[in-house]
């Protein structure tokens, strides 16, 4: 089945990716500055895979995601540094709350299009942000101490077990109804799907990777506060989905580690470094607004089969 | 009567949230986008009043004048240079377009003078008039002035002038005004320059009103701004001006309860409830999509 | 040919605004039928199929379906039940390639979950296995298999027409609504495209709802016709009896379109 062929394709790359790093990292060649930009790294590709689930596969165009980060945070935060609990239950419990809040802001507002479902999303990510700011259990707007425990192993191990979830859920008759839905929601709802079921579906395990993403981010800092969860946070990993390619699942990963390097580099110069994100994105919507990748996959720029859709 | 004196606080800001919306409303109107750089045209407005009165030594009206002027500029060259490519992108396209142009101008300014807030000048002596037993200030009766005239002259072009009758026309139906030989980018122009003239004159007082201003001052006023274009139902001028002025006493209301730092809530708090309520808003019509 | 009653709609009407765009629909159709919906430009057709498939909801009257209640009901319920549609203006899912846009209205004959599916389950493998298989012969009988993976926006036309049908096919109907489906054709085309119709007609056991601006074409394979014209039934019956009735020719003056 070529299917699968691609899946182990899949696990046999990331397998070498991370043994190499590993045989870096024991051999000293990565300090743990370059450690904290590959975890960075990983942080990132989850968050832009897990909105272009929503984005990308579904067609519905959410700007809050920094909210669902801002859930699996806090509550990982909480789960490890209030509860004394282990990272892993942290990393799960962030990431099932971070759902549930996807649930609930998914239901209401998936019955909105467009530019309304945009602003909604966005509304709620600030909502959620500000409820953060206000609680004192979690430090307010002066923010919460949370220890370091993320290790590159954990980052990666859930990077891959999220685009591995993402991509088997693109590759089997639920996604293709949600991208039926991206495509002509109309005609979606008239061949027997269920929009509104598979957009809060595609919703909610987006804000669960989300969540994941960032349980992993509250600890690999040593501080977590609410306006690093605000909305330019979500315009950042807008711009992961849309720069790779609405639909495409390795583009967005492409260029969420893409920009992961360039701001990395940047880092000094803060102001350079959106200028410069700006102007990309303004040249990119004007002359390539389908993104780098357009709806392709990168297996289907050296494919033996021909395929079209998304596929991994 | 501390009530009525939150009234007034309520209504001031509630003018400049109304200012800025009806650029936000004017445009989705007529282009069917929402341009998030409107709020950044607000800031850049607050600045260039800033220079004019602290650096040139303008009084408040030239400084107000000038500022809508250069906004009303920045705004065309916007629309030209960003959006104007943009008629048949996608929605999305053009909502990431209109952020990026956003970015693009906040950071600009960053990048030129740094990120430091500024002190407004004070070009009115503060003094309080006593009406009621509230203590109205004179700044907030220069706003309510101000705001009043603009609505006036805003309601005069849209209605009884040649190119208002245009942007109706337009944002109506483009095509049937391209066939009945309007010029319909100039008229997108036009929009842009009022919207934006509007903006400027909001982050003006905005600055006057609350004495400081920094280069991302614009981006919560510019949402808010935009969810009280959506509270009035988008598109309509009138709605714009009601969701402002709503938007305005109820955020004053709640930190006149002692709920200040839920202030921003309330307003996302509105835009869900409306949206999931009345998309159309209180002043908006139903669409219905043809299948 | 059985007579039983498949589909019925007393008194159907709908209203946006002040505006009745249609009002007092009556049909039926018995299961097996092959009826014509026709009417000039404007005159409703389009606003009944969707009535009768959820897409608008009608403001007075009752849908049943196979002694179901239609009211209320979304698209896809009503899809679910057995009703299913192609669009006038083709509404195909154009970046998806034809066998994809196929498996998606398939998508309710596959029992596979959607844990079965994210942790690649063998259900999810069966499942996904049977879909494959049954949409390939979906596209066999309209010709399309060769085209399966090419995307659907690159078919030619009257291809992209022939795969909406596959593709309505392929959601398991009792009932098939078809909005002007030789719409764009040339005479060969349609020709070929009203022996498909037969001929899904009979292997499939359906019943089937056309709407066709080609007077011909609907005189010759329809049982019966019903006649709307500005938002109302002005007549019902056999071709025979429409090609005479009075009101059906004035409706129609001017366009020609009755020999």
């Amino acid at each position: 089945m070529k299917k699968s062929k691609a899946f182990w394709g899949f696990l046999v790359l990331a397998l070498v990716i991370y043994a190499v790093v590993q045989g870096m990292i024991s051999g000293g060649m990565l300090d743990l500055y370059y450690q904290n930009i590959l975890i960075q790294m990983c942080i990132n590709v989850m968050l832009a895979v897990s909105l272009h689930i929503v984005i990308g596969i579904t067609g519905q165009f959410s700007i809050g995601h920094a909210g669902f980060m801002a859930v699996g945070a806090y509550v990982s935060a909480i789960v490890t540094m209030k509860l004394g609990l282990p990272l892993i239950v942290a990393i799960l419990l962030g990431a099932v709350i971070s759902a549930l809040a996807g649930l609930l802001v998914g239901i209401p507002t998936l019955r909105l299009k467009g530019d309304y479902l945009a602003i909604a999303t966005l509304g709620f990510a600030e909502i959620i942000r500000i409820i953060f700011l206000n609680v004192d259990y979690v430090g307010g707007a002066a923010g919460m101490v949370v220890m370091n425990m993320t290790t590159w192993t954990y980052a990666f191990v859930a990077v891959v077990i999220t685009i591995l979830v993402i991509a088997n859920f693109t590759n089997s008759r639920h996604g293709r109804g949600c991208i039926s839905i991206r495509e002509d929601e109309i005609a979606s709802d008239a061949m027997g799907i269920n929009t509104t079921y598979y957009k809060v579906i595609a919703f909610t395990i987006g804000a669960f990777f989300a969540g994941v993403a960032g349980a992993i981010y509250s600890h690999n800092f040593f501080i977590i506060q609410p306006t690093t969860f605000n909305f330019l946070k979500s315009f950042d990993i807008l711009i992961y989905v849309v720069l790779g390619g609405l639909g495409s699942l390795s583009g967005s990963v492409i260029a969420a580690i893409f920009l992961t390097v360039v701001s990395a580099y940047l880092s000094n110069f803060p102001e350079t470094r959106m200028i410069i994100y700006s102007l990309v994105l303004i040249i990119v919507m004007l002359y390539r607004p389908t993104g780098l990748m357009g709806t392709k996959e990168i297996t289907s720029l050296f494919k033996f089969g021909k395929k079209g859709g998304s596929k991994v | 009567m501390e009530w009525l004196q939150q009234l007034v606080n309520g209504i001031s800001l509630g003018s400049i949230y109304a200012l800025i919306a009806l650029g936000y409303t004017m445009v989705y109107g007529i282009i069917k986008l929402i341009n998030f750089a409107h709020g950044d045209v607000f800031m850049l407005g607050a600045f260039i009043g800033f220079y004019a009165i602290a650096r040139w030594d303008l009084g408040f009206f030239p400084a107000l004048i000038i500022a809508m002027l250069l906004c009303a500029i920045i705004g065309v060259i916007i629309e030209r240079v960003a959006y104007k490519r943009l008629r048949n992108a996608t929605r999305i396209a053009a909502l990431i377009t209109a952020i990026g142009v956003s970015l693009l101008i906040e950071y600009t300014v960053i990048f030129f003078r740094g990120a430091s807030p500024e002190a407004y000048p004070e070009v009115f002596a503060n003094k309080s008039i006593n009406i009621l037993g509230a203590n109205i200030s004179s700044i907030s009766i220069v706003i309510l002035a101000v705001t009043v005239v603009l609505m006036i002259l805003l309601h005069f072009i849209v209605h009884k002038t040649k190119i208002g009758k245009a942007m109706r026309a337009v944002s109506h139906d483009a095509d049937a005004a391209r066939l009945m030989g309007i010029n319909v980018d100039n008229t997108i122009s036009a929009t842009f320059a009022i919207g934006s003239a509007l903006a400027g004159a909001a982050g003006v007082i905005f600055g006057l009103y609350y004495t400081r201003i920094e280069p991302l001052m614009g981006v919560l006023p510019g949402l808010k701004a935009f969810v009280a274009a959506v509270l009035g139902g988008i598109g309509s001028i009138p709605g714009a001006m009601t969701g402002g002025l709503v938007l305005g006493v109820v955020e004053t209301i709640v930190s006149a309860l002692g709920y200040s730092l839920w202030r921003d809530a309330a307003a996302f708090v509105i835009l869900i409830l409306i949206l999931i309520l009345k998309p159309s808003g209180i002043f908006g019509k139903n669409t219905r999509e043809k299948v | 040919m059985t007579s039983n009653l498949l589909i019925k709609a007393e008194n159907v009407g709908i209203q946006f605004g002040g505006l009745k765009a249609v009002q007092n629909v009556n049909l039926y159709l018995n299961s097996g039928e092959l009826i014509g919906l026709i009417g000039p430009n404007g005159a409703g057709k389009t606003t009944t199929f969707n009535m009768l498939t959820g897409v608008y909801q009608p403001t007075e009257g009752t849908i049943t379906f196979d002694g179901k209640k239609l009211n209320g009901l979304k698209p896809f319920q009503v899809t679910k039940l057995g009703i299913s549609r192609t669009f006038q203006n083709i509404r195909l899912f154009k970046d998806l390639s034809v066998l994809d846009n196929v498996k998606v209205a398939n998508h309710n004959l596959a029992k596979h979950s959607l844990f079965a599916s994210i942790f690649r389950l063998p259900s999810h493998f069966a499942g996904e296995a049977k879909m494959e298989k049954e949409s390939i012969e979906f596209l066999k009988i309209f010709g399309l298999d060769i085209y399966k993976d090419e995307l659907a926006k690159n078919l030619p036309y009257g291809m992209q027409r022939r795969l909406e049908i596959a593709r309505a096919l392929a959601a398991n109907p009792k009932l098939l609504l078809l909005d002007e489906p030789a719409a764009g054709m040339n005479p060969q085309e349609t020709r070929e495209l009203m022996e498909l119709i037969a001929f899904i007609r009979k292997e499939f056991g359906l019943t089937i709802l056309l709407i066709e601006h080609d007077m011909h074409l609907v005189m010759g394979i329809c049982e019966r016709i019903y006649v709307l014209d500005h938002g109302q039934l002005i007549a019902d019956g056999t071709p025979e009896e429409i090609r005479n009735n009075p009101k059906v020719i004035e409706a129609y003056l001017g366009e020609e379109v009755i020999d």
